[in-house]
């Protein structure tokens, strides 16, 4: 079995909202320094970054800050450095970072992911939007059929469930539904009113199945996860976490070409890597991007058949912060923002550590699964508390 | 739904295709040596390697795969809802296109609908689109 020797120390997280007027670099570094205060450790102490996706001008907000941002404005002395879009979702920066401890190259990288999109949207004149051109790359076979946005995309997948399956709608809202109930305890989550399955059912179409409700909001947010090697947890003063699986995967880089979303083969090669059993997961942190992906990844991770997702969520009473498997204790994307990946990480730590409050699963949960990506990309992760 | 539509940007390895309706005819990159089709268009095969690979006329008619109504207006001059759709292409295994489902209700299209070609031309590109067949 794998046993990557390789830690999540400290968390960090700016303020989260929208259309903030802090710079995002200066986001990214108050998570940054919540996340060192947390681990225990000092700037000095870092020798590695890792973001996804790297500073990328467009879309506007998406990825403002990049590693060079954030080493150059902290003048850090990295060893070892990751940023780009071209590993298997946000959450793969993690996996990068895991591979430098392990092999020597860094102890502890600092890992980040900041977002800026509703702030980028309110202010085009610093933002501009990408201009009336031509367009290229994957999005050549999506925009001019008008399929702007990942919410058509995951619709058409949204909707095979229902046809093959019978996945209901009633079902799926359990996902937001649960989301939001758990925002509601969550101090730094986005959106903290209360969803009601009536609210969920007369919501507006966005891409059909997928309404209103069932789609994450722009956010403005910086998170921060430490990666430590194990043989640096002497530096830490916190309660470390330990990655004790992991696994990312590709179905195709194009896609509309993927049969169906990567959730299913990475949910299934984590178990491959690991003793522990779906069964012996005390919390899950699944990406909700989109509240189907959240059903791909209950399957693709074992937790039901695939097709068996709508009954496992049924009422939602399972999904619930008192059910057999709690979901998304934060709020998930569609509660707490769209964080984008790391939010799931950084909750499963606080969940392990027990420092949930009113949010804190009972029983001191021990182990975690935290996920990311929505498509034909993803990772996943598993989390114990030894 | 016709109207707006942002277009792609032709080059050496996409041009055929986006041009292809032009004679009403649909063409996919095709592997001379072992059938398969390449698509996105590169120029070498995935499962043999050859780098003879060259546009090829299939029929022009699909299955819709999956597909979804968009409600959303991305951009202010789109008119709603319309069907996206992923279709199955007749004659090229495992090759799909992300289109709209044209010349019906948005109600009336269904997982396995038969569909064909029904090229719309802007400029120097002609968009595949499908229409029940
Ligand atoms: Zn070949």
């Amino acid at each position: 079995m794998a046993n990557p020797d390789a830690y999540i120390t400290g968390i960090g997280q700016s303020e989260v909202g929208v259309r903030l007027a802090r710079h995002p670099l200066l986001l990214t570094i108050d998570a940054i320094r919540e996340a060192l205060d947390d681990a225990g450790l000092t700037l000095a102490d870092i020798d590695g970054v890792s973001t996804y996706p790297g500073k990328t001008a467009q879309p506007p907000g998406y990825s403002p800050v990049g590693t060079e941002d954030v080493i150059e404005s902290l003048r850090l002395n990295v060893r070892w450095y990751n940023g780009g879009f071209e590993i298997t979702s946000q959450l793969g920066a993690v996996v990068e970072a895991v591979g430098a401890v392990m092999s020597g190259q860094a102890r502890h990288v600092l890992c980040f992911r900041t977002v800026y999109e509703a702030a980028a949207l309110s202010r085009p004149d610093e933002y501009p939007r990408p201009g009336p051109g031509r367009v290229d790359g994957m999005m050549e076979w999506l925009l001019p059929f008008n399929a702007y946005s990942a919410s058509n995309w995951i619709a058409q997948y949204a909707m095979r469930h229902i046809k093959k399956y019978g996945l209901k709608r009633e079902q799926l809202a359990q996902i937001a539904i649960t989301g939001r109930a758990h925002a509601a305890l969550n101090p730094r989550a986005l959106v903290r009113e209360p969803l009601t399955l009536d609210d969920y059912m007369s919501a507006r179409m966005i891409s059909d199945p997928l309404c209103l409700y069932d789609c994450d909001r722009f956010t403005d947010a910086s998170t921060v996860l430490i990666v430590s090697a194990g043989d640096a947890l002497g530096d830490v003063k916190c309660r470390a976490i330990r990655i004790d699986a992991m696994a990312y995967s590709v179905e195709r880089h194009s896609w509309d070409q993927s049969e169906w979303v990567a959730a299913y083969p990475t949910g299934a090669e984590l178990w491959k890597r690991t003793d522990y059993k779906p069964k012996d997961v005390d919390v899950a942190q699944l990406y909700d991007g989109f509240s189907f992906n959240a059903v791909t990844w209950l399957e693709g991770l074992g937790f039901c058949k695939r097709g068996e997702a709508g009954d496992f969520l049924g009422d939602g009473k399972r999904i619930a912060l008192d059910g057999e498997l709690p979901l998304n204790t934060f709020g998930g994307q569609i509660g707490a923002g769209r964080l984008h990946g790391f939010g799931f990480a950084h909750e499963a730590v606080v969940q392990l550590r027990g420092q949930g409050g009113a949010r804190q699963v009972k029983g001191e949960p021990r182990v975690a699964v935290a996920t990311s990506g929505g498509g034909p990309l993803a990772t996943a992760l598993l989390l114990v508390r030894d | 739904m016709a109207g707006f539509r942002l277009l792609p940007r032709l080059n050496a390895e996409n041009r055929f295709f986006w041009t292809s309706g032009s004679d009403g005819r649909l063409r996919f990159l095709r592997c001379e040596a072992c059938e398969t089709f390449v698509h996105p268009p590169r120029p070498i095969c995935p499962n043999c390697q050859s780098e003879a690979v060259s546009p090829a006329t299939v029929p022009g008619t699909g299955v819709v795969d999956t597909y979804t109504i968009n409600h959303q207006k991305w951009q202010p001059v789109l008119e709603v809802p319309y069907v996206i759709a992923r279709v199955a292409i007749d004659g090229a295994p495992g090759v799909y296109l992300t289109t709209n489902i044209i010349d019906c209700s948005v109600e009336a299209v269904e997982i396995g609908d038969a569909v064909k070609v029904a090229f719309e031309q802007h400029d120097d590109v002609w968009l595949p689109l499908f229409e029940k067949a």
